[in-house]
C-alpha cells in the first residue's frame, strides 16, 4: 500500500537510540561495573550524532510529516547534544567520588536527550507531546537517583508530580486545540488556524499549551519546582536539568508559536510577555535572599529564561537568532558554575552554602577567577560574552517596538547584577573560611575553558552570530 | 434507538456513581474495586460509540492489567485513610472554588465551540468507511503506517519507565540465599555422594 518513510533526515536520533538500546545491553552483561565505560561511550554516541545532524539531510520532512529537519533544529540539536555531553562528564567523576556509579546513569541520560532531539524536530502535537516526556521521565528518575538520599527522593516525587500536571495541562491544551483544526500536525494547524476566526476555545488550548511548555522550561508563573528540585537533586544532575532541557524546550516553544501559531501572535504574545517580565523579575528579586548556592542557580536560571523569552517574544528572524546566541552562552556560562559548584568541597565534603566561598580568592585563585568571570558574564557586563546575549536579546527586542519590555529586562538585570556580584565579593574580600580541596581534572579544564570561552565569544562573536543567523532564517522558512 | 439512549443513561449515570464511590469510600480496596467498577461503564460507552476496540483494550488492560495492579499496591501498603482525610475540611473550600472556576470555564468554552471553517479538510486520517473495515483494521493500518515513528517513540517511553524503576528500587541484598533451578537440576549424585567402605568393628574416623 504504502512505501517506507525516508529515513536518512532521522539518521542522528535513529542511531542515538539503537546505541542507547545496545549501551543498556552491553551494561547488564557486563559482569564489572561498567559507568566508566558507558559514560565514554556516551559522550562518543552524542559526538557521532552531532556529526550525522551537521552533516546530514537538512530541509525534509519525513514519517508521514511527524518529524522535521531543518537548519534551525540541526544548530538547536548541536546546542543540546553539547550541553548535555560536557554535564554528562561532570555527573561521571561525580558518581564515582560518591560511589552511586551505576552503568544506567548514563543512559538514563541519553534517552533524556534523545527526548530532547525528538522535541526540537517535532512536527506534531503527537510528536512533541512524546518527545517531551521521554526527557521528562528520565529527568525524573535522574532527580531521585540518588536513591537513599532523602532529598534526592523528595525532589524526584516532587518533580514527578508537578511534571505529571505540567503534561496534563499541556496534553489538555493540544486536545482542544486539535477538536478546533481537526487535525495535529503544525503544518494544518497553521493553516486551519489562519482560515478561520480565533475562537475561545481554541485561544484557551493555547494558552494551555503555553502554560505547559512554560512549566518545562521553568517560567515564572510556573517555576515553583525550580529551587526545591534543583536543591535537593544531587549537583551535576541540577546542571543538566539546567542547561540541556531548557534550551530543547526553549527551541520547541519557539518552533511551536511561530509554527502553527503563527497567525495567533497578537493572542500568545500578551501571554509570552507577562510570563517573560514575571520571570525575569522573580528570577532577580528571589534569588537575593538565597543562601543555597544551588537554589542561587535554580532562580539565576529563572531569570535567564525570562531573557530568552524576549527573543520568543519579538517572533521574528532577529529575536529567534538573540535566542540561539543567548542559549549558547548560557550554556557555557552555567555549565563552567556548575563545575565549580562541583569543586566546592572540603575535606572530600560537598559544600553548597554561598558563604562557604567565603575568601576563594586567597585557597584557590584560579576557580576565584574562572566562577569571577562566569559571575561577571551572568550578570552581562562587557567584555564577557554574557553582555552579547543579552545584547543581541535587547536589540531586537526594541527593533520590533518591544522598548519597555527591553527597559525591564535593563532592570532585572541590574537587580540581578547584586547578587552575582554579592559572590564575587564573598570570594575576594570575605574572611577566608575552610579552603576546598583541589578541583578535579575535568571540573578544572571546564571551567577553565568556559572563562576563556567568555573572553574569546566576546572578541569574536562573528562565527556564533553567524551560523545562529542562519539558523532563524532556516525556522522562518520553512 | 430507544434502547442505544436508554444504555447510554444507563452507563453515564453508572460511571458517575461509580466515580463518586471511588472518592468517597472509606477502604482504599473499595475505591478500587469501584474504579474497575467505572472502567466496565466507560468500556460500555465507547460500544456505544462504535469503538469496539477502544473498548475492549479499555477492559483488556485497564481492568485487567492496570486495576489489578493498583488492588495490589493498595493491598500491600498500609494506608491510614484517617491520616489522608484529615486536611480535607480545611482544603475544601479552596478546592471548590477551583473546580467551579474550571467548571465555568469549560462550559464557556463548550458553549460557544466552533471549529474552523476548513477542519474537516484538515483531517489527516478521516474515520474510514466502517462498514468494509473493522475497527481493529483501521487502527492498524494507520499505527503501523503512517504513525509508526510515535509508535517506536512511545516504546522508548516505556522502556525508559522500565529502566526508571528498576534504578530506583532494585538492590542487590549480599547474603541473601536464592533458590538457584539450574545448579539443582545439575546437581550429580558422583559430587555429593561418597560409599565409604568401613571396616566392621572400626567405625568411621
Amino acid at each position: 500500500m504504502s512505501h517506507l518513510p525516508s529515513f536518512s533526515p532521522a539518521y542522528p536520533e535513529i542511531f542515538m537510540a539503537i546505541s542507547a538500546l545496545v549501551l543498556l545491553m552491553l551494561g547488564v552483561f557486563r559482569a564489572k561495573d561498567s559507568t566508566n565505560l558507558t559514560t565514554w561511550l556516551t559522550v562518543g554516541v552524542m559526538a557521532v550524532t552531532a556529526g550525522l545532524a551537521i552533516t546530514g539531510t537538512h530541509d525534509s520532512l519525513t514519517f508521514s510529516n511527524l518529524f522535521v529537519v531543518n537548519g534551525f533544529t540541526v544548530f538547536a540539536k548541536v546546542l543540546t547534544l553539547l550541553g548535555a555531553g560536557l554535564t554528562l562528564l561532570l555527573i561521571n567523576s561525580w558518581a564515582h567520588e560518591q560511589k552511586v556509579a551505576r552503568f544506567e546513569l548514563p543512559i538514563l541520560v541519553l534517552f533524556a536527550t534523545l527526548g530532547m532531539m525528538l522535541m526540537i524536530s517535532a512536527n506534531d502535537l503527537i510528536a512533541l507531546y512524546l518527545g517531551l516526556e521521554l526527557q521528562s521521565l528520565s529527568l525524573y528518575v535522574l532527580a531521585a537517583y540518588h536513591r537513599d538520599n532523602q532529598r534526592a527522593t523528595e525532589a524526584g516525587v516532587k518533580y514527578f508530580v508537578l511534571g505529571a500536571l505540567a503534561s496534563g495541562l499541556l496534553l489538555y491544551g493540544s486536545s482542544l486545540v486539535y477538536g478546533f483544526a481537526g487535525t495535529t500536525t503544525f503544518g494544518g494547524l497553521a493553516a486551519a488556524i489562519k482560515s478561520g476566526p480565533n475562537t475561545l476555545g481554541v485561544i484557551v488550548g493555547v494558552v494551555f499549551v503555553i502554560s505547559g511548555l512554560a512549566f518545562k522550561v521553568s517560567a515564572v508563573p510556573f517555576h515553583m519546582w525550580t529551587p526545591d528540585v534543583y536543591e535537593g537533586a544531587p549537583t551535576p544532575i541540577t546542571a543538566f536539568f539546567s542547561i540541556a532541557p531548557k534550551i530543547a524546550g526553549l527551541c520547541l516553544f519557539l518552533r511551536v508559536l511561530v509554527g502553527p501559531f503563527e497567525s495567533m501572535i497578537e493572542q500568545w504574545q500578551q501571554v509570552m510577555i507577562l510570563i517573560s517580565i514575571l520571570s525575569m523579575a522573580w528570577g532577580s528579586i528571589a534569588a537575593i535572599a538565597q543562601k543555597s548556592i544551588k537554589r542561587l542557580m535554580a532562580y539565576s536560571s529563572i531569570g535567564h529564561v525570562g531573557y530568552a523569552l524576549i527573543g520568543l517574544v519579538v517572533g521574528n528572524e532577529e529575536g529567534a537568532r538573540g535566542l540561539l546566541v543567548y542559549l549558547l552562552i548560557y550554556l557555557l556560562m552555567n555549565v563552567g558554575t556548575f563545575a565549580v559548584i562541583l569543586s566546592m568541597r572540603v575535606k572530600g565534603q560537598y559544600v553548597e552554602q554561598i558563604s562557604d566561598l567565603a575568601g576563594l580568592a586567597k585557597s584557590r585563585p584560579g576557580m576565584a577567577m574562572a566562577l569571577a568571570a562566569l559571575m561577571f558574564s551572568m550578570a552581562g557586563i562587557p567584555p564577557l560574552a554574557g553582555f552579547l546575549g543579552k545584547y543581541f536579546i535587547f536589540v531586537a527586542a526594541v527593533n520590533a517596538g518591544f522598548v519597555a519590555l527591553a527597559i525591564v529586562g535593563l532592570l532585572a538585570s541590574v537587580i540581578g547584577a547584586y547578587y552575582y556580584l554579592r559572590l564575587i565579593k564573598i570570594m575576594y574580600f570575605d574572611e577566608p573560611a575552610a579552603a576546598f580541596d583541589p578541583p578535579g581534572l575535568t571540573a578544572g579544564i571546564i571551567m577553565a575553558a568556559s572563562s576563556v570561552l567568555m573572553v574569546v565569544l566576546f572578541v569574536v562573536p562573528a562565527p556564533l552570530v553567524n551560523s545562529a543567523e542562519a539558523a532563524a532564517k532556516a525556522l522562518f522558512l520553512g | 434507538m430507544i434502547i442505544a439512549s436508554l444504555a447510554f443513561y444507563l452507563f453515564s449515570i453508572m460511571a458517575v456513581i461509580g466515580a463518586l464511590n471511588v472518592i468517597f469510600q472509606r477502604n482504599p480496596v473499595h475505591s478500587v474495586l469501584w474504579l474497575i467498577f467505572t472502567f466496565f461503564n466507560a468500556a460500555g460507552l465507547f460500544v456505544l460509540l462504535g469503538a469496539e476496540f477502544v473498548a475492549m483494550i479499555l477492559v483488556v488492560v485497564y481492568v485487567g492489567a492496570v486495576a489489578v495492579l493498583f488492588l495490589f499496591v493498595v493491598m500491600m501498603l498500609d494506608i491510614n485513610v484517617i491520616m489522608i482525610r484529615e486536611g480535607f475540611l480545611k482544603y475544601l473550600p479552596v478546592g471548590a472554588v477551583i473546580g467551579v472556576i474550571l467548571l465555568v470555564e469549560l462550559a464557556i468554552v463548550f458553549g460557544g465551540w466552533t471549529m474552523a471553517p476548513d477542519a474537516k479538510g484538515f483531517r489527516v486520517l478521516p474515520t474510514p468507511d466502517m462498514s468494509r473495515i473493522s475497527n481493529t483494521e483501521a487502527l492498524g493500518r494507520v499505527m503501523y503506517t503512517d504513525y509508526a515513528y510515535l509508535f517506536q517513540a512511545s516504546g522508548l517511553v516505556l522502556l525508559v519507565a522500565m529502566i526508571g524503576a528498576i534504578v530506583l528500587t532494585m538492590r542487590r541484598r549480599p547474603g541473601v540465599r536464592k533458590q538457584s533451578i539450574a545448579e539443582q537440576v545439575n546437581r550429580d549424585a558422583k559430587d555429593t555422594v561418597t560409599l565409604v567402605h568401613v571396616e566392621s568393628g572400626k567405625g568411621l574416623s
